[in-house]
């Protein structure tokens, strides 16, 4: 099942939990199922349409494009990372 | 693709060569336009000041000054967040760094803006404006600028903690912190543990052109604009947000750029020229001095770093500890995210912590410098890898072998790498001719680092059309540094069969091609690329049906191999094809538009650096450089290798000389390339690159990005150098002489 790691700096919003399972589809889906359970969580790291300003994502190993759209594989990781800017 | 190459991986010369090299090319300030008014601008003698009126009235009396300009002529804007592709901008930061509005936070930082007939006008009009400050208590060390009591910047930052409302009151604007393992009980079971603390000093990018812009508002409401940029496409969405209005009101122009690694992102003229032009009727350029780059725009941070690591004696890693604190400068800036990202990622340890802190303080708005934040992690990290390696009596390449990360390695901050190439990166480094060789002699010693960046996708677009000589334009939206116009061309060439030079690229603006993000990230090369190859693909596709129809067949059975359609015996070269179908119908045009997938190519190096120290003046004299990097697959590795060594020497300027000198009330005191020292040839040997190729899955011709990461090691490698050759630890960059000599001094008592 894919699995939201879950940044140290936020896990209080999830009740100390550093990961949590997720839906195979889209990040906004992975978002949208977790809403009942850790709604400051989601309000936190979610915007309108988008993942939060200064956020990014990262699933298996590699920023996500597409914003909310990206696709969660089967095994998917994902982690919610400071958004890095090149030179 | 996977059948040997027949373009890729070739040397032609670039499209654009002929044009530079005798002078033909159209930079910023070649750009003339009639009735064309030359702006100036007013900035802050003071670090940080409240700015309590301004009176532009005489300014504005003096004949020839058409228009004059200050911050309350931009929309007040608020702080809202825009997003511009490789990251958010918050707006009012922005449009007041761009003209202040009611204090100045830097020395140089932009108050007042005049356009007039001629530029010697526009300053005698600057000596006419009257601005009344409220000097500022200032502060430029990043550890000051954390103390409580420290002078506050923003009244109303509050710290970012990923997201979460920190502090109030405070100049630390974000907060990071990761965690992976048990850092105490790694620490417990380390054998060897080193612990350092590192100074950075405040380093420019050192373009060789400095910021120009030109603009015209026109009666229409349009806004033209001609600049030197990265990005033409976030420059014209920066200037439409900050004058709130539809990105398609403005088109920009690029010129043609000298140089940008980072710096010419973020728009500083850009705006100024436009306001100006609104005012004054007319188009309005503005170019800047090499103080008003130094004094006025993104340098990168200086840092303050403590790492700490440990490692069980059979020479595994086991533990890590680091602390950063970074500069953002004026504003908040996020340098700091990848730096925390990056002190850790060229190794596996499965216990660490790392925490890092953004820091606002009176110098200019940090900005990306090739593999933003890295170099400082990397110039602490580097050392103590360094430090363990010889306290373990391990061969230091050995050593990172050890414990170099793989497909599968996690990351402290949580990914995991896929494909990557550092173990041969190492390897090649190892057994390179640099690192067999013996170095001998009094004072002489060698160093080894290792240097990781992200790289990016983000999005690009190229249209291609097919002319009836079979040759083929192609328009793209990257703006071209570093000669990526061969780059792109070369992966257009490719599945056509046809030669480079076939291809005629256009670096063309903001109407004419579909959104591109910035020149940056390493990317260009890599998504840009892809783009193209897209584009041939296409081209393909479209030639394909039309042969069908030429032969009276069915598109499947015509075949496209080598350069050349067939079916059933009958044949037409690329360039005949496109001959005969341009007298049958419809031209070939297509356009392509990526976003990959896989948004980040992971580059890897290991630099090898032999040097000399004058123990008596402290000098330190590289004799010999090795620059080895994975690019993944090298489309022209004439291009590759310049990035290799472009990036290496500005990390040896970085290591040796260059900073920012500031005095006591937070003024920069060496704004010119006299006093900013910058490495020239003749200051250093031939840098020797070796590529290493370990292909990229997630690319059709297996490409990584080069151009950020040879950047990265230098300073760690001089400074462990340093220390081979006269046994003192330096934990100060710049190592210039005066610190070496004083180092090996103290190191005598």
């Amino acid at each position: 099942m894919p699995t939201l790691f879950i940044p140290h700096q936020l896990r209080e919003l999830t009740g100390g939990r550093d990961q949590l399972p997720i839906p195979e589809g889209t990040l906004r889906q992975a978002l949208r199922s977790l809403e009942a359970d850790y709604p400051q969580f989601v309000a936190q790291v979610r915007v309108d349409d988008g993942l939060a300003p200064g956020l990014a994502a990262s699933i298996d190993g590699n920023f996500a494009s597409r914003g909310l759209l990206a696709k969660i594989g089967p095994t998917s990781e994902v982690h919610l990372l400071p958004a890095v800017g090149g030179g | 693709v996977s059948k040997p190459f027949k373009v890729i991986g070739t040397r032609p010369i670039r499209h654009d060569g002929v044009d530079k090299v005798t002078g033909r090319a159209v930079y910023g300030n070649d750009v003339n336009l009639p009735g064309m008014a030359h702006g100036k601008v007013l900035r802050s003698p003071h670090a940080h000041a409240r700015i309590k009126s301004i009176d532009t009235s005489a300014a504005e009396k003096l004949p020839g000054v058409y228009a004059v300009a200050t911050g309350k002529d931009f929309p007040n804007l608020q702080d809202k967040i825009a997003e511009l592709g490789e990251g958010m901008v918050n707006l009012a930061h922005l449009v007041t760094n761009c003209l202040a509005r009611d204090k100045v936070y830097y020395k140089g930082h932009a108050v007042a803006a005049v356009a007039a007939q001629n530029a010697h006008i526009a300053e005698e009009a600057l000596k006419l404006i009257k601005i009344e400050y409220e000097p500022l208590p200032s502060v430029t060390w990043v550890l000051d600028a954390m103390k409580p009591g420290a002078p506050i910047l923003h009244d109303d930052l509050v710290t970012d903690e990923l997201g979460k409302p920190g502090a109030k009151g405070t100049n630390i604007a974000k907060h990071l912190h990761f965690e992976m393992g048990d850092v105490k009980a790694g620490f417990a079971k380390a054998d060897v543990v080193v612990e350092r603390e590192f100074r950075l000093a405040t380093v420019h990018q050192g373009y060789v052109e400095p910021h120009v812009s030109t603009a015209l508002w026109n009666a229409d409401g349009r806004i033209t604009v001609w600049t030197v940029t990265q990005g033409s496409f976030t420059a014209r969405q920066q200037t439409a947000e900050l004058f709130q209005l539809p990105v398609s009101q403005v088109t920009v122009i690029p010129c043609e750029i000298g140089g940008g690694f980072g710096g010419k992102i973020r728009v500083y003229l850009e705006p100024v020229a436009a306001l100006l032009s609104k005012k004054s009727g007319r188009p309005v350029k503005i170019q800047m001095s090499r103080a008003d780059c130094f004094e006025g725009t993104g340098p990168t941070p200086g840092a303050y770093v403590r790492v700490k690591m440990g490692a069980t004696k059979d020479g595994k890693l086991v533990a890590g500890e680091a602390w950063l604190a970074y500069d953002a400068g004026a504003y908040p800036a996020g340098i700091i995210g990848p730096g925390c990202m990056c002190v850790f990622s060229c190794y596996e340890i499965p216990n660490a912590v790392v925490d890092g802190y953004d820091v606002v303080l009176n110098k200019p708005q940090t900005s990306a410098y090739r593999a933003p934040g890295a170099t400082q992690a990397a110039f602490a990290a580097e050392q103590v890898v360094d430090e363990i390696a010889e306290k373990l009596k391990i061969d230091p390449i050995e050593f990172r072998l050890k414990n170099a990360v793989k497909q599968g390695s996690r990351r402290v901050d949580g990914p995991v790498y896929p494909k990557i190439g550092f173990i041969e990166t190492l390897e090649a480094a190892k057994n390179s001719p640099h690192y067999q060789s013996k170095l001998e002699g009094k004072n002489r010693g060698r160093g080894v680092a290792a240097g990781f960046w992200f790289n990016a996708g983000l999005k690009s677009c190229v249209s291609a059309s097919v002319n009836a000589d079979g040759s083929v334009n192609l328009l793209e939206g990257s703006t071209d540094i570093g000669g990526s116009r061969a780059a792109i061309a070369m992966q257009l060439a490719e599945p056509l069969g046809i030669r480079a030079e076939d291809v005629v690229p256009r670096v063309v603006d903001t109407d004419s091609v579909g959104y591109t993000d910035v020149t940056g990230g390493s990317r260009v090369t890599f998504a840009t690329g892809w783009a193209a190859y897209e584009a041939a693909q296409q081209i393909i596709r479209q030639m394909t049906h039309r042969a069908a129809e030429l032969w009276e067949c069915k598109p499947e059975e015509v075949k496209f191999e080598d350069g050349v359609f067939s079916k059933n015996g009958t044949s037409l070269g690329f360039k005949d094809m496109a001959a005969k179908l341009h007298t049958k119908g419809e031209p070939i045009v297509v356009h392509a538009a990526v976003e990959p997938k896989a948004n980040a190519t992971n580059g890897f190096g290991v630099h090898i650096c032999d040097i000399e120290v004058d123990p008596d003046t402290g000098k330190t004299k590289i004799l010999r450089y090795t620059t080895v990097q994975d690019a993944g697959k090298a489309v022209h590795p004439s291009y590759v290798e310049g990035q290799l060594q472009g990036g290496t020497v500005q990390g040896i300027g970085w290591a040796l000389n260059e900073e920012y000198f500031y005095d006591d009330v937070g003024k920069m005191r060496n704004a010119s390339y006299l006093d900013y020292r910058m490495p020239t040839a003749l200051d250093l040997p031939m840098i020797d690159t070796i590529i290493v190729e370990c292909t990229n899955p997630d690319h059709p011709y297996g490409v990584r990005g080069v151009g950020e990461t040879p950047i990265v090691p230098p300073p760690a490698a001089v400074a462990n150098a340093i220390y081979h050759a006269v046994g003192t630890r330096m934990t100060d960059c710049p190592m210039a002489p005066h610190k070496v000599w004083k180092a090996i001094e103290e190191a005598k008592k």
